[in-house]
């Protein structure tokens, strides 16, 4: 067996904690650096405790260590993206961007995980992406000339951080452009909703479609197929409302709740990308393995 | 009572969108604009029953489209102000806001669920810095206690809003309730506060009264209270009672009664009514545009309205949330056969 691909994460929060969990967990990854801002933050205290080297160094350890790294997982923020894209590519790191950037080729494991192999940057989109974009797929997979596509998302407030509030509008306009060109809609939507209520409530995802005559048969069998192929890489997703027409919508909802690595289950949004983030970097791994 | 001059804000061609599915025609929404312009009313509010950017499949799509509904508004709003309502994870700065500007809207009301006050700072912060007027509205304020409603209200301040707005979306509050939150922010918020009524439990006028009395000094009403549920306060039995109390504002008596006898006729399809629906949504404390949703979904699936309103107040819902009245009737209907 080769040796697994060497990784590190640049942003030590949330979600780049989840990641180191998820990372120590895997056949074909390994997590050599975590690189953030502050020694102190309970993610990096979490990574000293696991043995994983930090720095507080933030791009500058990334640069430093280059020669040890196969590829980076970034989940600072889109504003340091497009900063930070520039570097890994000088450097020569495949970087799987976490932040709304859209610096990169939008990446969505299910579904076209083997046109971005080839790609030194892929962007993850949004939580709402992810678990929306496939549905969408798999909608365009049997019904042709979609007029309009639309999908909401309703989280736990308390899993919405800071950056995700501020960075509302760019969710917005992301996960439009995603499921729009994923669809191939003439048009598209995204809505999204923070719950407050307690207990916290589990990501849920809807897509509604305005088509002409959709093939109501054929939509539900390419739904149960995408939703099988999704759960092996994000065991949380769930189907909780089968494809149905209502009021002249195609309507199909989901649910996604996370594994609890370091994240409560609730936050399925923050689970979901993360899941894929490291389906993607394994398909990196298993690549090279064969190469 | 006070002595202050009282602001009146007229949504009738916002919330009542919900009351007609946003099925406002052209023909309605001129001939109501016309005539609320000459009612003395400070503002005029127009849109998606949502605001800007929710024309949408999850709540209903607009008859007419956003930008053409705020130009035919901004072609016979002279006297009174223009204004919009902003929901941000709808609207968004670059697409709705900025085209709602292009037209001339002179009122920005930015709106949160009640706890969420953080996500409308980027929106505020921009519509201040554009030197056009921006209120902050927070919704479903029955959720929260008014020391969390009071910290809500203060972010809004402090990111530029120049008054807040506490809306009883669900029809849920009783005058207690209006006399605290409403007094509670008054006394400490340094900005104008106002209240949004629905009259689920009939008590839409009796509240706005209370909150007048507890230091509101903006209220909306919309003519014979087209708006969502069971409606809003009817905008012509405040103005009555506001005379009988010798309240002061800008609105002149007889031009509100006969905007409101035009707004009958109008509207007659879909003014809105008390009915057993009604009453369980504002019991169970459920966002009034959910009424229409409800009523359909319920009637496809065979369930039964109010089933699915205590199943949803059970789950918390909040508005934008109306894809799982879907959900939940599915299941309902399921457990039925």
């Amino acid at each position: 067996m080769q040796r697994k691909l060497r990784t590190a994460i640049i942003g030590t929060g949330n979600i780049g904690t989840d990641l180191l969990v998820k990372i120590t967990r895997s056949e074909y990854l390994e997590c050599v650096l975590c690189a953030g801002r502050n020694l102190n933050s309970p993610g990096m205290k979490k990574a000293s405790g696991m043995n994983i080297p930090v720095s507080p160094n933030s791009i500058d350890a990334i640069i430093q260590s280059a020669g040890d790294i196969d590829l980076v997982f970034d989940a600072t923020s889109a504003q340091d993206h497009y900063t930070n894209s520039k570097i890994f590519r000088e450097l020569g790191l495949i970087a799987i961007d976490l932040t709304p950037s859209r610096v990169g080729k939008m990446c969505i494991p299910a579904v076209n995980m083997q046109d971005c192999l080839e790609e030194d940057n892929l962007n993850m989109v949004t939580c709402g992406g992810q678990a929306s974009i496939p549905l969408a797929y798999a909608i365009a997979s049997v019904n042709k000339e979609i007029e309009y596509i639309e999908t909401i998302s309703s989280i736990a407030s308390r899993s919405a951080g800071p950056a995700t509030r501020i960075n509302l509008d760019e969710y917005l306009q992301t996960t439009e452009m995603g499921i729009k060109s994923f669809s191939n809609a003439d048009r598209s939507k995204a809505i999204l909703n923070l719950n407050p209520a307690v207990p916290c409530v589990d990501m849920q995802t809807t897509v509604l479609a305005k088509i002409a005559n959709p093939d109501l048969v054929g939509t539900k069998e390419a739904i149960l197929k995408m939703v099988a192929k999704l759960q092996t890489y994000i065991p949380g997703y769930e189907l909780i409302v089968e494809p149905m027409i209502e009021n002249g919508r195609l309507a199909v909802m989901v649910r996604v709740r996370g594994l609890g690595d370091y994240l409560p289950s609730f936050a399925g949004n923050l689970d979901i990308i993360n899941c894929a983030a490291i389906a993607a970097a394994e398909a990196f791994a298993k690549k090279r393995a064969q190469a | 009572m006070s002595t202050k001059k009282i602001i009146i804000t007229d949504p009738s061609l916002r919330d009542g969108s919900h009351a007609c599915s946003h099925q406002i025609t052209e023909e309605q929404l001129l001939a109501y604009a016309k005539s609320a312009d000459e009612t003395g009313v400070d503002y005029i509010e127009v849109g998606h029953g949502n605001g800007l950017g929710a024309s949408s499949l999850q709540l209903g799509e607009n008859l007419i489209e956003e930008k053409r509904m705020l130009q035919l508004a901004r072609s016979v709003i002279h006297k009174s102000k223009l204004s919009v309502h902003v929901m941000p994870g709808f609207a968004t700065i670059e697409r709705e806001i900025r085209q709602a500007m292009d037209i001339g809207v002179d009122l920005f009301r930015v709106a949160s669920h009640c706890t969420e006050a953080d996500i409308t700072m980027r929106h505020i912060n921009y519509i201040r810095a554009q030197g056009k007027e921006v209120w902050g509205i927070l919704m479903m304020t029955h959720l929260a206690t008014k020391e969390v409603l009071l910290e809500e209200a203060q972010k809004m301040q402090s990111y530029g809003a120049k008054a807040i707005v506490l809306m009883d979306s669900a029809g849920a509050f009783l005058p207690a309730d209006v006399e605290s939150k409403i007094g509670h922010l008054s006394q400490h918020l340094v900005v104008p506060v106002g209240f949004h009524a629905h009259n689920n439990m009939g008590l839409s006028v009796a509240n706005s009264l209370t909150a007048i009395n507890a230091g509101a000094s903006i209220v909306d009403a919309t003519a014979c209270g087209f708006g969502a549920g069971a409606g809003n306060t009817p905008i012509e039995l405040l103005a009555a009672a506001m005379f009988q109390l010798k309240l002061d504002s800008n609105l002149d008596l007889y031009k509100v009664l006969e905007t409101s006898d035009l707004a009958r006729v109008l509207f007659a399809k879909n003014l809105p009514f008390s009915n057993s629906t009604t009453v369980v949504s504002g019991i169970t404390g459920i966002f009034s545009g959910f009424a229409k949703i409800v009523e359909r979904v319920s009637k496809e699936l065979k369930v039964d309205p109010k089933d699915v309103f205590f199943e949803l107040g059970r789950r918390k819902v909040i508005g934008g949330q109306e894809d799982l009245i879907l959900e939940v009737a599915s299941e309902l209907s399921k457990k039925n056969n």
